[in-house]
């Protein structure tokens, strides 16, 4: 399966390799380096890449590349979604992704991968597991560590991978317990010209944070369940159960994990045209006009609230690659700062908290290449924003119990939503 | 470092170990050090310890002999009592590679392989690959151990067994047949790796042993098809001749194997996964071996995956593009989810615009074209370019649309992007080739743009069309060869051989007007620096330019030049793409890679289905307290079950239970109506193949056992399973083939036996079934439920019963005498009977006023029981007992 792993930062360095079996030359890297140059965009590099003896599938994740070598035929998506995995864990493990947290803790990042895969295939990936056979470096146990000489592998063997729950770990304690879950919903939208919805998806997951001791034993339920016939659970939830009941019953893991991800669509089993199921919050009011034979172009943008629920939008990004022929942008923002970037022709606007009595909007002329003829296209709008306590599509969770053990835990549950795909074309 | 290493401090040790790991991960040599590393393979501290393995497996490859150094330390390891040292020894010595130890590491697979912990057992497959790639010559031996851990019945080998199976012998699926079942049930609880590879496997197991389910198109409901194998034991004999009529006139067309069927339904709920590549392995496992009908529900699964990582997008779109040329309509409801934004990298939206063309069709061209509309204004010069040949390929395929698209790629053309401009020149070019009488104005327009565009291919395009076209053109065609004349020498070569075909195509229509411009054109490609232009001047003179040497061949030159040209084909590259394992490396590359298995055809006729029956004793090795009983009971029901099945089929235990607890779904929903039986049925599986796993699976049958809601009305009664029958139902579920599903959910409909059939009973029809309630006169009973129907003509009068033989230590507390039942009305009574914890059957007599019948009351398993409603937890407590 997975012969090697290279990682090669932006510039093209690799500073990490690890091999399951026999060696493989670092050389075998220079397929992908000409790969990437061939790429205009560091995302548009192919990630499988045939060579003359190996096979190389990437992955990019924090301007790194993970590089999978592989020798012979296996699932392309399984060494990807592995390789996301490993992205994940060290995550998990450093809070961030970077080549300096990596170089930082090469050695649990080693010894991570070695618990991970074995001869090329995966054997420990869930982080329970892994933080039972290895802790989690913090700086109090570094300093512990360098002062008394004690170590980050766990003392006692690892007892997880045989448990009947492998994703948690045994004989977790805790003097406050406490269970947090929070249902974050992403919504992708196109939205033409003339401002209607072309598509509009959500997509949720519940992110759960659980720290109880002992085994309990939780179940889940929602005012709305009817909602979510689009689903992908964590292996902990008992299918059968939700399939009968619509219930979540599930022993969770130790600390944060994924409980479900979820995707909410406009069209799904839907006739056409009916799309009552997701509301979009925000719409735009765009007018960006070049004229022929002008050098100078209109851009004249206004945002409002739309069927939020009262709820303020916050933190609002507005984005938008503009046409090569703009030289510049002479606007004026009635809220917030706007940047662009003549160089990359990126506009961003950053308007902050949307107030429904007083619009933002963003006004001025563009000033254009002189002699050049108008550009053809037109640049589409990019939207980012958060709303606190509310799930667009509604969802709504009713309780949440637990059995197995006899402490009260605190419970708590908190609504996000924020854009995901938010696009506007002009 | 070798100070540090020999240093009696861990710490020091640690430090060193620690830089000489980092440096391993830099990629710097440090084979150096490894006597001074190898030497602490023994170090107490486990961290060092550790990457003293980290090291060794590194580079023990490099340095064979002082590598042996380490291995008795490893030897010793596997004989250690605790279950995770001997697997971690295993697994280090099985890393690393020198030759010199295969006979001990064959030695030490083959012992960790009858291990007592699964742990180790798992570990002992994963090192079998490794052994392999160390020395091909084990193979056979290998093979011996890779089907002894088949066999292994826990959800932890499972896994990595079929992993050891498919890098070693994956040709020998000989194998599986004993097991293929069990993987089956085994498969939503093997970790989320192993069920990649046992989905994948079993897809091409899958297409040697059953026949295509759409070789034609009758499908056969599951209904049909369960019903033929729902036969219990006390049924009767016409009623069972029915069925089989029934069945065999259905089974003529088509009738899917049962363990086809069981392999699709247990793949299903894995749509569900987290993981995305379990949910393309479930996904090409349908598309590959579905009926059409049911294919479809691999889209939204698929469909949601596209908003994971653009990597995964990337490949799934590949393999959605490839299901998309055979199966349209699966993804037709999903058209908006492949609507490009312009934020997504360059090969996504090439890859979404395939899917979009693949889509297609008369009813929502409409809406494409609008949205390729969009496209076109994209910034993104390569994508625009694609978006114009997926235009052209709309075209050729609708017909409706054809000139729409043409009149829509012609306003291309005044486009002031060159790259847009040449791209539409050649689609335009093949579009034309359809119907050329019609669009000789497009061809003008087109005529006039050699003045100002320069992408060769285009001006190239653009040539070919008016030398094949020029009678459509017969004023402009001249002109445009004039012009050309005088660029030639400037021109590509790509060019240059157009202007050449022009010339001749001219000089052969209109020969008045050109034959000075081709001979000045063909003497200037005489001296051409490029050889095939020089060549294909050479014999163009000698075709068209009539001389006294040349003979035959000129005369047919008009014919040779201006033959009609069938219009080319726009065909996805997807096409056909779907002979390689979708979801497979070779699929994304569309080359086969090294270790592809080939996915075989259906075969013409089906192998025999038989070679999957598990031998019943097999499959009870711990419970022989309980399996002589079991046996007895199995030989009494399953005789006349198989002659009632034709054998043809081939059930087995776990089939059995399987199509027994479909079809009683099937007839519980006839019943009732009710909606949970899918569920019912899933649990009822799991619940059988659960308790095969010895403790592992506990967990998961908890709340199938206990039901999903427990009935209100049950008082809860303390100590209620006397724990021989706990033994008995674990062993039992593992072979019962009456086992019915109904035992599991009080809050289903239960399920009746027939008591005395009306005919048999001259009008007189009864059937009991197990209502679940307490019996309240005796705590030790068994409530049955008995109805008497009275179809007969005249009233029946005293109904009772009255004991046969009752087996020892059985007791009967019959109901109240019923005095009088008039014709055509039913009555329904209760009984209490102690069936001793075993499940003989009572046999009774039932009395009437004239006459009395032998009955026998049959108890399945399950029923056996006391209701009681407890929570989970008291009943693991009860269960620990």
């Amino acid at each position: 399966m997975i012969h090697s792993l290279f990682l090669v930062n932006s510039s093209g360095d690799i500073f990490l390799e690890k091999h399951w079996k026999s060696v493989v030359s670092r050389s075998v890297c220079d397929y992908f380096f000409e790969a990437q140059e061939r790429a205009t965009e560091p995302e548009n590099v192919p990630p499988v890449i045939p060579t003359p003896h190996h096979y190389l599938i990437s992955v990019l994740r924090h301007r790194i590349y993970f590089v999978a070598v592989i020798q012979s035929e296996v699932p392309p998506l399984f060494v990807i979604e592995f390789l996301h995995r490993v992205v994940d864990t060290f995550q998990d493990y450093f809070g961030v992704c970077t080549e300096a947290a990596i170089k930082d803790n090469v050695v649990v990042v080693y010894e991570l991968l070695e618990e991970m895969l074995d001869n090329g295939f995966p054997l420990a990936t869930e982080s329970n597991i892994l933080k039972e056979l290895i802790k989690p470096p913090t700086i109090l146990r570094t300093m512990v560590n360098t002062i008394t000489g004690s170590t980050n592998v766990g003392e006692q063997l690892p007892t997880g991978q045989l448990s009947v729950v492998p994703w948690r770990r045994t004989g977790v304690k805790y003097t406050n317990n406490e269970a947090y879950f929070d249902v974050v919903e992403e919504i992708d939208v196109i939205i033409d010209k003339s401002g209607s919805t072309i598509t509009a998806e959500i997509q949720g997951v519940i992110d759960a944070c659980v720290k109880l001791t002992g085994m309990p034993d939780l179940t889940l339920s929602f005012m709305n369940p009817r909602l979510l016939d689009d689903v992908s659970f964590h292996p902990c939830v008992r299918f059968k159960r939700w399939e009968a009941e619509r219930i979540l019953s599930f022993i969770p893991p130790d600390g944060n994990f994924r409980l479900l991800s979820y995707h909410v669509s406009s069209q799904n089993g839907y006739p056409v045209g009916y799309r009552s199921l997701v509301a979009i919050p925000v719409y735009v009011k765009h007018n960006i006009t070049f004229r022929e034979g002008s050098s100078q172009g209109r851009f004249d943008l206004t945002l409002g609230p739309k069927q939020t629920m009262g709820k303020g939008v916050e933190a609002v990004l507005v984005s938008s690659q503009l046409p090569r022929g703009v030289l510049n942008a002479n606007l004026s923002a009635s809220q917030g700062t706007y940047t662009f970037d003549p160089v990359t022709k990126m506009l961003t606007w950053d308007v902050g908290k949307i107030n429904p009595q007083k619009l933002p909007s963003l006004k001025g002329s563009m000033s254009l290449q002189a002699g050049a003829s108008k550009p053809d296209e037109n640049p589409s709008i990019n939207i980012q924003f958060k709303i606190q306590q509310m799930a667009i599509s509604g969802l709504k969770v009713n309780r949440l119990d637990m059995y197995g053990e006899k402490y009260k835990p605190f419970k708590g549950i908190k609504y996000m939503t924020k854009a995901g795909k938010f696009q506007v074309r002009t | 470092f070798i100070e540090m290493l020999d240093s009696n401090k861990d710490s020091l040790k640690l430090e060193a170990m620690k830089r000489i790991v980092a440096m391993i991960a830099r990629g710097k040599n440090t084979s150096d050090l490894f006597p001074a590393v190898v030497k602490n393979v023994a170090c107490k501290n486990i961290e060092v310890k550790k990457l003293v393995y980290v090291y060794l497996v590194r580079y023990a490859e490099e340095q064979q002999d002082l590598a042996l150094l380490s291995i008795s330390t490893f030897q010793r390891g596997l004989k250690d009592p605790n279950q995770l040292i001997r697997a971690s020894a295993l697994r280090v010595l099985s890393s690393i590679r020198v030759t010199i130890i295969v006979p001990i590491m064959m030695l030490a697979i083959k012992e960790a392989a009858s291990d007592m912990s699964p742990y180790v057992r798992k570990t002992a497959a994963h090192a079998i690959p490794k052994l392999y790639s160390l020395d091909p010559e084990q193979k056979d031996q290998l093979i011996e151990v890779i089907e002894k851990l088949l066999a292994d019945k826990t959800t932890l080998v499972a896994g990595s067994v079929v992993m050891a199976f498919e890098e070693v012998c994956p040709e020998r699926i000989d194998l599986i047949h004993k097991n293929y079942r069990k993987l089956c049930n085994l498969l939503v609880d093997v970790e989320e790796w192993g069920q990649v590879v046992i989905i994948n496997m079993l897809t091409r197991y899958a297409r040697t042993q059953f026949l295509n389910p759409n070789l034609n198109e009758c499908l056969l409901e599951e209904g049909g098809e369960s019903t033929f194998y729902g036969s219990d034991a006390d049924q009767d004999e016409d009623e069972d001749e029915d069925k089989k009529d029934e069945a065999l006139s259905k089974r003529k067309p088509y009738v899917m194997d049962p363990d086809h069927r069981l392999l699709l339904r247990n793949t299903k709920p894995l749509l569900q996964s987290r993981n995305a590549a379990v949910v393309m392995a479930v996904a090409q496992l349908y598309f590959h071996l579905a009926p059409k009908a049911e294919v479809g529900v691999i889209a939204k699964a698929l469909v949601r995956l596209l908003r994971s990582h653009s990597e995964v997008q990337y490949v799934v779109l590949q393999n959605v593009a490839t299901m998309t040329i055979k199966r349209r309509g699966m993804f037709e409801p999903y058209l908006k989810s492949f609507y490009i934004r312009s934020t997504d990298p360059t090969q996504i939206k090439v890859l979404k615009l395939e899917v979009l063309t693949n889509l297609a069709s008369e009813t929502n061209i409409s809406t494409i074209l609008r949205e390729f509309q969009t496209y076109i204004k994209s910034m993104d010069k390569d994508f625009v370019a694609a978006t114009i040949q997926a235009i052209g390929r709309c075209a050729t395929h609708i017909g409706e649309v054809r000139d729409t698209c043409l009149n829509g790629l012609v306003q291309l053309l005044s486009n002031r992007d060159e790259l847009v401009v040449a791209e539409s020149v050649v689609v335009i070019k093949k579009l034309l080739q359809m119907q050329p009488e019609k669009h000789s104005d497009i061809i003008k327009h087109m005529a006039k743009l050699t003045d100002n565009i320069q992408v060769p291919m285009a001006r190239a395009s653009i040539l070919w069309l008016i030398g094949e076209y020029c009678e459509h053109v017969p004023k402009i065609a001249p002109d445009v060869l004039r012009k050309m004349a005088k660029t030639f020498t400037n021109e590509e070569d790509i060019v240059k051989l157009q202007i050449i075909n022009l010339a001749a195509k001219l000089y052969l229509t209109n020969s008045k007007q050109t034959k000075l411009l081709t001979q000045y054109v063909l003497n200037l490609a005489k001296y051409d620096q490029n050889y095939d232009i020089r060549d294909r001047a050479r014999f163009i003179r000698q075709l068209i330019v009539p001389t006294d040497k040349c003979g035959a061949l000129s005369k047919y030159a008009k014919k040779l030049i201006l033959a009609l040209k069938p219009a080319p084909i726009l065909e996805s590259p997807f096409k056909d793409r779907d002979h390689f394992q979708l979801g497979s490396l070779s699929h994304l590359l569309n080359t086969k890679a090294g270790g592809y298995q080939e996915l075989p055809d259906w075969p013409q006729d089906a192998p025999d289905p038989s070679v999957r029956n598990v031998e019943v004793k097999e499959s009870v090795p711990e419970w022989t307290k309980c399996s002589s009983r079991e046996k007895r009971k199995e030989k009494k029901v399953e005789k006349p079950f198989y002659s009632d099945s034709e054998g043809e089929s081939g059930p087995t235990e776990s089939a059995d239970s399987e199509s027994d607890s479909a079809s009683s779904s099937a007839s519980g929903s006839e019943q009732s109506g009710s909606g949970s039986e899918e569920s019912e049925e899933s649990e009822e599986r799991s619940d059988s193949d659960e308790e095969e796993e010895e403790e592992e699976e506990e967990y998961m049958s908890l709340d199938v056992l206990m039901g999903p809601t427990p009935s209100p009305q049950v008082t809860p009664v303390g100590n209620f399973l006397s724990s021989s029958l706990v033994t008995d139902l674990e062993g039992l579920s593992l072979t019962d083939t009456v086992l019915s599903p109904a035992t599991i959910s009080p809050s289903g409909s239960l399920k009746s036996y027939e008591l005395l059939h009306r005919i048999t009973g001259e009008g007189l029809w009864v059937e009991y079934c197990f209502s679940r309630q307490p019996f309240l006169p005796d705590p030790h009973m068994v409530a049955v439920q008995i109805q008497f129907t009275n179809s007969a003509a005249t009233e029946a009068k005293s109904l009772r019963l009255e004991e046969a033989k009752l087996q020892s230590g059985m007791r009967v507390k019959e109901f109240p005498e019923i005095e009088v039942l008039p014709a055509g009305e039913s009555a329904t009574v209760v009984m209490g009977v102690d069936f001793c914890d075993s499940t003989q059957a009572a046999n009774l007599q039932l009395c009437t006023h004239s006459r009395k019948f032998f009955v026998s009351i049959q108890p399945p398993v399950g029923e056996l029981m006391t209701p009681s409603f407890m929570t989970e937890n008291e009943f693991k407590k009860e269960q620990g007992k």
